[in-house]
C-alpha cells in the first residue's frame, strides 16, 4: 500500500499503524488533551509561585495546593465515567453533604469506628443514591439531566431535613480521623494520595476493561449500541453506581479534611465537577475523554482559584476566567472535532 | 415449495402485521449454503420486514422458519447474532469515537492477563480479517470519516470474527461507488467460496446478474417465485416484481405547463451534491428519481434552505431566493413537505385544524390573540378540499391514517397558497388504496397551476405522476426525461450510473 498522506496529522489519524510505534506513541501524548491542560496547571502554579514563593514551597502551601483539588478529584473522575455515556450527574454535591453528614453522626454514635470503615460506609451510601438516579436514568427513559437535577433537591432536602440548623465540630469526630486530613507521607497528604489512586484506577479501568469501553461505546452511538447487543441499561446503571460511590466517598474527605460539616456541604461542587471533566477534555455529548484529563482540570480549577488572589486579580475575574475556560474547551473540542471530521473526509474524498 | 433439508436459510409462509397494515402476507425465501441469493421487490414488497424478522428485530406472526434445518424463533438481534445471522445495512451504525478495530470486537474483546484488554493481539486480529478480505483499512484508525462502503466491510468483518453462517446485506450498494461496489463483490465472492450463504437485496439487476446464484421476487408482501439467475431474464424479473401495469394506477391529468417557478442553477454541497440545476414550471410535476441515499432529499431540503449550499443559486420566478432562510423560501411562494411527516410536518397530538393553521397563524391572530373559531373557519375550505376524512376539525392528527395525515401536511401548506410545492416520498407508509388519492390530489394541483417537485423512490410513482424525471446519482443530475423518454429501463439506468461513467443521458 502507498499512501502519499505528507500531513503528519492525517497520517496519525488515517494510518496510525503505519508509524513506528515510539513515535505513534509521542505524537498521541503531544496531540492528547491531558498534556495541553497539565501545561496551563503547571504555568498557573509556575506564576503564582513566582509572585508568592510560599504558594509552592512553604509546607502550608505544597499542601493544600495537593489537598485543595482532591475532593474535586475524586468527584470529576466519578461524574466523567456518567459524561461518557452521554448523561450527566448534577447531584453530586447533595451526595457529598449526604454522605459527610452521615460520617457526622457515626462518628457521634460510635466515637470507636475505625476510620476505614467510615469510607466504606460512605461510599456504600453514596452508590446506593447513584443506584436510584441510574435505575431512572436508564429504565425510565428520562433524561439524566431531569432527574439528576430532581434527585439533587431531594438528596440536599434529607441533608436539611436530618442536620438542620445545627453542626457537627471537629470536638464531636474522633482525632485518629481528623488526623488523616492533615496526615502527610514524603510531604503528600493521605488525602490527596487515596484521590490519586482512585483516578488512576477509574482511568484505567475505563481504557482496559470490557465494560469500561461498552461505556464509551454507549455513549459514542446509543442506538448503535443496542444493535450490538450491549447491556445498554446495565452499564449506564453502573456508570451512575460508580459515580455515586466517588461522591460519598467525597463526603467523607470532606469531613476528614475540615472537621466540620453542615447541612449545606458540597452545595454547588457538582457543576465544578462537570466543568472540570470539560476542561479536561471529556466531551459533553459522551464517547471520549479520560478520567485523568479531568483529574487535571479539576486540578487546574481549583488552583486557579486559589492562585489568582496571589497573583493579584479580583474575585469578579476569577469566575470570569474559569468560565472563559468552561467554553474555550468546548469551542476547541467543536472545533478539532469539525477539523478531524473534515480531513478524515477530504483524505476519503482523495483516494 | 420443497427444498433440501440442508438449506442454510429457510422461511416459508412468513406474515407479519403492524397494526391493521400487513407488512409481510407470505414471505417465503430458501438460501442454501455456498451461495448468493437476491432479494428483489419493489419498495414495500416487504423485503425489509423479511430481512428484520431473520435478524430479530421483529418477531414473526405466523409461518416457518428454520435456520440449518432448524426451527428457530428470535425474540432479539442477540438471540439472532449467537445462531451465525448477520445482516449489514446499508448504512451500518458503528462508533464514530472508537478506532475500527473496538467496533469490530465491541463487547467481546479479546482478553490478557487479569481480565485486561489486549489491543495489540486486537490489532492483529483486525489486520489479519482486513487482510483476509483483501482491503486495506488500518485497524487503529478511528470510524469516524469512513466511507460508507468502508464501514460496510467493518460490519463484514464483523460478521466473519463472529463466524457468521448467514450474511444478508439490505441493499449495500446503494451509496457506493463502481470500484467500491466491485470491492464489495470480490468480499462477497470470497464469503460465498468460504461455504457461507448470502442474501443480496438491490434493486440494480446488472448487480444481481453479475453475483448471484438464484433471486426470489417479492411483491406487496408476498413470494412470488424463485429463479435459478442462469435461467432468468431482466424482463421475466420485472414483469415478477411490477406484475401490473404501470400507467393505469396513477393518471397524470394533462395541463398547460406555464412559467417556470423554480430555478435552481449550479447547487453544490460538498460531499453531498454537485452542480444541480433545473427548473420547474407552473402546472408541471417534476420527478426527482434516484436510490435511496443519492441526494435527493438533500437537494430538497438546500432548496428550501433547511441545509446549507456551499455554491450556486435558487430563484422563484426569478427573484432570488437567500441561502439558509426556509422562512424566506416560504415567502417566496414555496412550500415543503418533508419524508417522515410525522416528525417533520405534523404535530400528532394537536389537532387537524391546529396542525394546517400552522404555517399562516400569523396572519390569523387578531390584535396579538387566536382564537379556536378563526383557526376553524381558516383551515375549513382546506380540510373540505383535499376531502380529509375526520370526524371533527378538532381531533388530535394522531387518530387519523396515514393517507389522511399526509393530506392534514399538504392542507397545511396548501393554506400558505404557495407556487412550488416540494414534496418527499407523497405516498410512503400509506396503503394502497389511499395512494392514489394523493395521486389524484397532486395531480389536480398541479392541474390548478401549482408546480410540483416530487421526490420518489417509487418507479412506479415516479413514471405514471411526472411530467418530467430528473434523476440523480451520486449527488448528480444524472438524466432529465420527459414523460415519453422515462421507461424503468432509462430511470434505473441513470440512477445507477456511476460516478466513473459520467453523461446526461438526455
Amino acid at each position: 500500500m502507498t499512501h502519499t498522506t505528507t500531513d503528519e496529522g492525517t497520517a496519525l489519524l488515517l494510518e496510525p499503524s503505519a508509524l513506528p510505534a515510539r513515535t505513534r506513541l509521542l505524537k498521541t501524548l503531544l496531540r492528547s488533551r491531558e498534556l495541553s491542560v497539565a501545561i496551563v496547571l503547571l504555568i498557573v502554579v509556575a506564576a503564582a509561585a513566582i509572585k508568592s514563593p510560599d504558594f509552592v514551597v512553604s509546607s502550608d502551601g505544597w499542601r493544600d495546593l495537593l489537598l485543595t483539588p482532591t475532593i474535586l478529584l475524586l468527584l470529576a473522575a466519578g461524574q466523567t465515567v456518567v459524561i461518557i455515556t452521554r448523561n450527566v450527574d448534577l447531584s453530586v454535591g447533595s451526595i457529598l453533604g449526604l454522605s459527610a453528614w452521615l460520617t457526622g453522626e457515626l462518628f457521634m454514635a460510635h466515637p470507636g469506628l475505625p476510620p476505614v470503615l467510615a469510607f466504606v460506609i460512605g461510599s456504600a451510601a453514596g452508590a446506593g443514591l447513584g443506584l436510584i438516579n441510574g435505575v431512572v436514568v436508564a429504565y425510565g427513559k428520562v433524561p439524566a439531566l431531569v432527574i439528576t437535577l430532581g434527585t439533587q433537591y431531594i438528596f440536599r432536602g434529607i441533608v436539611l431535613t436530618w442536620a438542620g440548623s445545627s453542626l457537627i465540630s471537629a470536638s464531636q469526630m474522633p482525632d485518629r480521623f481528623l488526623k488523616l486530613g492533615t496526615a502527610q507521607i514524603f510531604t503528600i497528604p493521605v488525602l490527596f494520595i487515596i484521590a490519586m489512586v482512585i483516578v488512576v484506577a477509574v482511568g484505567y479501568y475505563l481504557q482496559t476493561a470490557r465494560s469500561g469501553r461498552e461505556l464509551y461505546a454507549v455513549g459514542s452511538d446509543p442506538e448503535a449500541a443496542v444493535l450490538y447487543g450491549l447491556p445498554v441499561n446495565r452499564r449506564v446503571v453502573g456508570a451512575f453506581i460508580l459515580s455515586g460511590a466517588l461522591a460519598g466517598l467525597a463526603g467523607v474527605v470532606f469531613a476528614a479534611r475540615y472537621g466540620t460539616v453542615n447541612s449545606s456541604a458540597g452545595t454547588g461542587i457538582e457543576f465544578q465537577a462537570v466543568a472540570a471533566a470539560v476542561v479536561g477534555g471529556v466531551a459533553i455529548f459522551g464517547g471520549s475523554g479520560t478520567a485523568w484529563g479531568a483529574a487535571i482540570g479539576a486540578g487546574l480549577l481549583m488552583t486557579i482559584n486559589s492562585a489568582l488572589p496571589m497573583v493579584g486579580i479580583s474575585d469578579f475575574w476569577q469566575q470570569a476566567l474559569v468560565g472563559a475556560l468552561i467554553i474555550a474547551a468546548i469551542v476547541l473540542d467543536r472545533v478539532l472535532a469539525a477539523r478531524q471530521a473534515r480531513k478524515l473526509i477530504e483524505a476519503r474524498d482523495e483516494s | 415449495m420443497d427444498s433440501p433439508p440442508q438449506a442454510a436459510l429457510q422461511l416459508a409462509g412468513v406474515s407479519k402485521n403492524f397494526g391493521p397494515v400487513a407488512a409481510l402476507r407470505s414471505g417465503s425465501l430458501t438460501v442454501q449454503p455456498g451461495s448468493i441469493h437476491a432479494l428483489v421487490g419493489e419498495n414495500g414488497a416487504g423485503k425489509s420486514t423479511l430481512v428484520k424478522i431473520v435478524a430479530g428485530v421483529h418477531r414473526r406472526d405466523g409461518g416457518d422458519f428454520f435456520l440449518d434445518g432448524q426451527a428457530v424463533d428470535f425474540g432479539s438481534t442477540a438471540e439472532s447474532k449467537a445462531a451465525g445471522i448477520a445482516v449489514i445495512y446499508q448504512e451500518p451504525t458503528l462508533f464514530p469515537d472508537l478506532s475500527v478495530t473496538e467496533n469490530i470486537f465491541m463487547g467481546r474483546q479479546i482478553l490478557g492477563r487479569m481480565r485486561r484488554i489486549d489491543k495489540a493481539t486486537m490489532y492483529r486480529e483486525a489486520g489479519k480479517l482486513f487482510q483476509g478480505l483483501g482491503v486495506h483499512i488500518d485497524p487503529r484508525r478511528p470510524a469516524l470519516g469512513l466511507s460508507i462502503a468502508d464501514q460496510q466491510i467493518i460490519e463484514i468483518a464483523k460478521a466473519i470474527s463472529l463466524d457468521a453462517k448467514v450474511l444478508i446485506m439490505d441493499e449495500p450498494t446503494a451509496a457506493l461507488s463502481g470500484v467500491e461496489v466491485e470491492r464489495l463483490f470480490t468480499v462477497a465472492r470470497r464469503l460465498r467460496d468460504e461455504g457461507r450463504a448470502l442474501v443480496f437485496i438491490s434493486h440494480r439487476f446488472d448487480e444481481v446478474f453479475d453475483l448471484c446464484d438464484a433471486v426470489t421476487v417479492m411483491r406487496d408482501g408476498s413470494y412470488i417465485g424463485t429463479r435459478p439467475i442462469a435461467e432468468t431474464t431482466v424482463t421475466e424479473m420485472v414483469n415478477l416484481m411490477v406484475g401490473r401495469e404501470v400507467a393505469d394506477l396513477f393518471p397524470k391529468q394533462d395541463t398547460d405547463i406555464g412559467d417556470v417557478v423554480l430555478k435552481v442553477e449550479g447547487l453544490q454541497s460538498a460531499g453531498v451534491f454537485h452542480d444541480v440545476s433545473f427548473t420547474v414550471r407552473r402546472g408541471e410535476i417534476v420527478g426527482l428519481a434516484g436510490l435511496v441515499g443519492a441526494g435527493r432529499s438533500e437537494i430538497a431540503r438546500a432548496v428550501f434552505g433547511v441545509d446549507r449550499y456551499d455554491s450556486g443559486t435558487v430563484s422563484m420566478s426569478g427573484t432570488a431566493v437567500p441561502a439558509r432562510n426556509p422562512r424566506a423560501a416560504i415567502r417566496s411562494g414555496m412550500a415543503f413537505i418533508p419524508e417522515d411527516r410525522r416528525k417533520q410536518g405534523l404535530v400528532t397530538d394537536a389537532s387537524v385544524a391546529e396542525n394546517i393553521a400552522g404555517v399562516i397563524r400569523r396572519g390569523l391572530a387578531k390584535g396579538g390573540l387566536l382564537t379556536k373559531a378563526q383557526e376553524n373557519r381558516a383551515v375549513a375550505p382546506w380540510a373540505a378540499r383535499l376531502e380529509v376524512k375526520t370526524s371533527s376539525l378538532d381531533a388530535p392528527a394522531k387518530t387519523m391514517s396515514g393517507g389522511n395525515q399526509q393530506k392534514v401536511v399538504i392542507a397545511k401548506w396548501l393554506a400558505t397558497k404557495p407556487d412550488l410545492l416540494i414534496i418527499d416520498e407523497p405516498t410512503r407508509g400509506i396503503d394502497v388504496g389511499t395512494k392514489s388519492e394523493v395521486h389524484r390530489l397532486l395531480s389536480e394541483l398541479a392541474g390548478q397551476g401549482l408546480a410540483i417537485l416530487m421526490i420518489s423512490s417509487e418507479l412506479p410513482e415516479v413514471l405514471g405522476m411526472a411530467d418530467r424525471v430528473l434523476v440523480v446519482s451520486e449527488g448528480r443530475l444524472t438524466a432529465d426525461l420527459t414523460r415519453e423518454q422515462a421507461t424503468p429501463e432509462t430511470v434505473m439506468h441513470a440512477a445507477t450510473a456511476s460516478s466513473g461513467s459520467q453523461e446526461m443521458a438526455r
